[in-house]
């Protein structure tokens, strides 16, 4: 019979202390690069999530909390290697490159947000469906003796879902070059982490699906760092690994979500004790690699770029043509669309109020 | 005895009346528990019934497939998919065994559930939580489709649904779920399933249209001097093609509405039974407003897409000028 255990990796502990067996090695400005992605995600969401009160922004889902765990995964991966997230990773997309206004304009209700920049998939919205296409890109890696991977996001939710089981267990057998990377942030909506499975960990669930399963402290941006450097290298040879990060939503599900409902202030405040960018800053500051002058200049670049991106994604918005929603349907318009079109810009040009309601008999 | 309630406000109730009547009913789905639905429809229901209500895993294929052995064991299965895009993910349970079960078993095992859930466009949401699939359930045999339109038929219809032996997809549509505040029957209250109601009479043409598009075809009628009767479907299958014909015989004209997608809408089916039985009485083409053979925009888009009163009103002057 198999047996097995789950390894759980912490390299940053919470007291501030590094274990150097586990810490990756990353020179001063990385450390000070993967603080700002961490910073500018977390303002980020939190000015997303006030516009989206002011009403004008849509339903938003904040990352608050996770910055850790997007950022320090993302950070490992390689440019051209590919990144298929879920509906909460605008950390992940943020440190690959991804800039804000493209980020508030699929939050605007606007395909734009959603064209392909680099090697990044579009926001998948049905839970855990996109680990299927992680484990195409992963198989076509392997096919092609890539030796590059691909990294897949989703929840503790998502694991509930057939799709990811699947997605796993092919991955497995084809030998792909997938990186499964679950932020368990101990929510689903409401629903708390213990009724979604009777397993002890989501990583043991790899063990059903024949590959490699680990968990690491989601808030810990270095350990994070180095067991998805880890497994990227393992994927990158056909051997796919599931990572469990644990990690605390620290913010609503969506703009549309009341956790008051379902959870305690005395949760909140416990896991914000153990907020992933206070814990990164802290030990940035006892190593010197940041001080009081640099966090502030750091602060201040955030704001400027997020006012600069808040006002194009609001001039985006402005030019936004409906009649474009039949354009990208095929790489060739049928004529009945064709006619749809036409018809729409007819009766949407001539501004509507023509004729009459009588009747013509 | 009346009291006014808002669409989802008679969900609830409904959900939590019929409870107390037939104790082998269960209420599960994801965040229909402690949250109460994220649409609030079972607000407090798990209070009441606390070994009758459950969350459950993100899992659809198992919400729908558990209904088949609840059903089986004789209990009163009613699911709730929080969006009615998230069906699919539960699909093959629906299409390949609840709707069937009865009919390979010649009878012999009966999938009694109600699967309710959101659906339909117009209130700035998230990808994929808009869409209106109806006549894709209509394709499925051995399916009922129901769609309310209204708080009182959103009750009736809704305790008929869970009292019906066979499967019920029960289509809520979102934009009206706090629209309106209307009277709703209290006590026991049923609207029968595949009965169509003529929500408003007329004599020059006919506006057939369900769920959230009946206060849009309702308003472009109203503010027309025609004389337009309006049929709310109600029940897209097995659909009620008594009441449309009659009523087409009646006008000789008539303009079919939906959300979804216009190929393969259920407008076509409306449109191929008045050929059946009415087509001498056309006095001109059938006109059909619907969505278009787009996927459903995102929100900044989304205007553009849905069929409005506007709209509506220019298809119901088509017909009435041909
Ligand atoms: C297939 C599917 N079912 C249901 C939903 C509605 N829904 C959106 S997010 C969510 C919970 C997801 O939880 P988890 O996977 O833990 O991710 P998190 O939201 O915590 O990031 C649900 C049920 C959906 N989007 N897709």
């Amino acid at each position: 019979m198999a047996e097995f255990s789950v390894e759980y990796v912490q390299a940053l502990g919470e007291d501030g202390a590094v274990d150097e067996d586990e810490a990756p090695e990353l020179d001063d400005e990385s450390l000070r690069e993967t603080y700002r992605l961490m910073k500018l995600s977390r303002r980020a969401d939190e000015r997303a999530v006030a516009l989206q009160r002011r009403g004008e922004l849509g339903t938003y889902a904040p990352g608050i909390g996770q910055e850790a765990a997007q950022v320090g995964s993302a950070l490992a991966l390689g440019e051209s290697e590919w990144m298929v997230p879920s509906f909460r990773e605008s950390a992940a997309y943020l440190a690959r490159g991804t800039p804000v206004h493209r980020l508030l304009w699929y939050a605007l209700g606007m395909e734009e947000g959603a064209e392909v920049a680099g090697s990044n998939f579009p926001p998948s919205i049905p839970v855990g469906s996109q680990s299927l296409h992680a484990a195409g890109l992963g198989w076509a890696q392997e096919m092609a003796e890539s030796d590059e991977a691909t990294i897949c996001y989703f929840g503790d939710g998502a694991t509930s879902e057939g799709d990811v089981y699947e997605a796993m267990n092919v991955a497995g057998v084809l030998d792909a070059h997938t990186v499964f990377f679950c932020q368990n942030n101990q929510y689903a909506i409401s629903t708390p982490r213990r009724i979604q499975t009777r397993t002890e960990t989501l990583a043991q669930k790899a063990v059903s699906a024949g590959i490699e399963g680990i968990q690491v402290d989601g808030n810990d941006v270095l350990g994070v760092r180095a067991v998805t450097q880890d497994a990227l290298a393992k994927a990158r040879e056909g051997d796919p690994v599931l990572i469990e990060a644990l990690t605390y939503r620290r913010s609503m599900h969506t703009t549309s979500d009341d956790p008051t409902v379902y959870r305690t202030e005395d949760e909140e405040e416990e896991w914000g004790t153990r907020d992933p960018i206070e814990r990164f800053e802290r030990h940035l500051l006892e190593t010197d690699v940041l001080d009081g002058e640099s966090i502030a200049a750091i602060e201040g670049e955030i704001e400027e770029t997020l006012a600069d991106e808040i006002d194009l994604a609001k001039a985006g918005r402005e030019e936004v043509d409906p009649a474009e929603m039949f354009d990208y349907v095929f790489a060739e318009m049928p004529p009945e669309l064709r006619r749809q079109k036409e018809e729409w810009k007819s009766e949407n040009e001539r501004g509507g109020k023509e004729e009459g309601f009588e009747r013509d008999e | 005895m009346t009291n006014e309630l808002r669409l989802v406000e008679a969900i609830r109730q409904t959900l939590d009346e019929e409870m107390a009547r037939d104790e082998s009913m269960v209420v599960y789905g994801e965040d229909v528990g402690v949250n109460g639905g994220v649409f609030r429809a079972t607000q407090a229901l798990r209070d009441e019934y606390p070994d009758r209500v459950y969350d459950t895993p993100v899992a659809e294929a198992a919400i729908i497939g558990l209904g088949v052995g609840l059903g089986a064991y004789g209990m009163t299965p009613v699911a709730e998919i929080q969006f009615a895009s998230f069906a699919y993910q539960g699909f093959h349970q629906i299409q390949q065994h609840a709707a069937r079960m009865r009919s390979r078993t010649r009878g012999t095992l009966n999938v009694p559930m109600t699967v309710r859930m959101p659906y339909g466009g117009g209130i700035r949401a998230l990808e994929l939580h808009s869409e209106s699939f109806e006549a894709g359930y209509a394709h499925i045999p051995g399916l009922k489709v129901v769609i309310p339109s209204n708080p009182a038929d959103a009750k009736g219809l809704l305790a008929s649904a869970i009292r019906d032996p066979d499967p019920v997809m029960f289509l809520e549509p979102t934009r009206l779920y706090r629209a309106m505040r209307e009277s709703v029957p209290e006590g026991d209250h049923t609207v029968p399933l595949s009965e169509a109601a003529v929500v408003r009479e007329g004599e020059d043409a006919t506006a057939v249209a369900w769920g959230g598009m009946v206060p849009e075809t309702l308003s472009a009628v109203e503010a027309s001097d025609a004389s337009v009767e309006v049929v709310d479907l109600r029940t897209a299958s097995p659909m009620d093609s008594a009441t449309i014909v009659e009523s087409v015989r009646k006008t000789g004209r008539c303009v079919v509405v939906h959300e979804a997608p216009r190929t393969g809408g259920l407008a076509a089916e409306v449109v191929a039974r008045i050929n059946d039985d009415a087509l001498y009485h056309l006095e001109a083409p059938v006109e059909r407003v619907t969505g278009y053979d787009v996927p459903f925009p995102l929100f900044a888009r989304e205007d553009a897409y849905r069929p409005d009163s506007e709209r509506i009103r220019r298809g119901i002057e088509r017909v009435l000028s041909a």
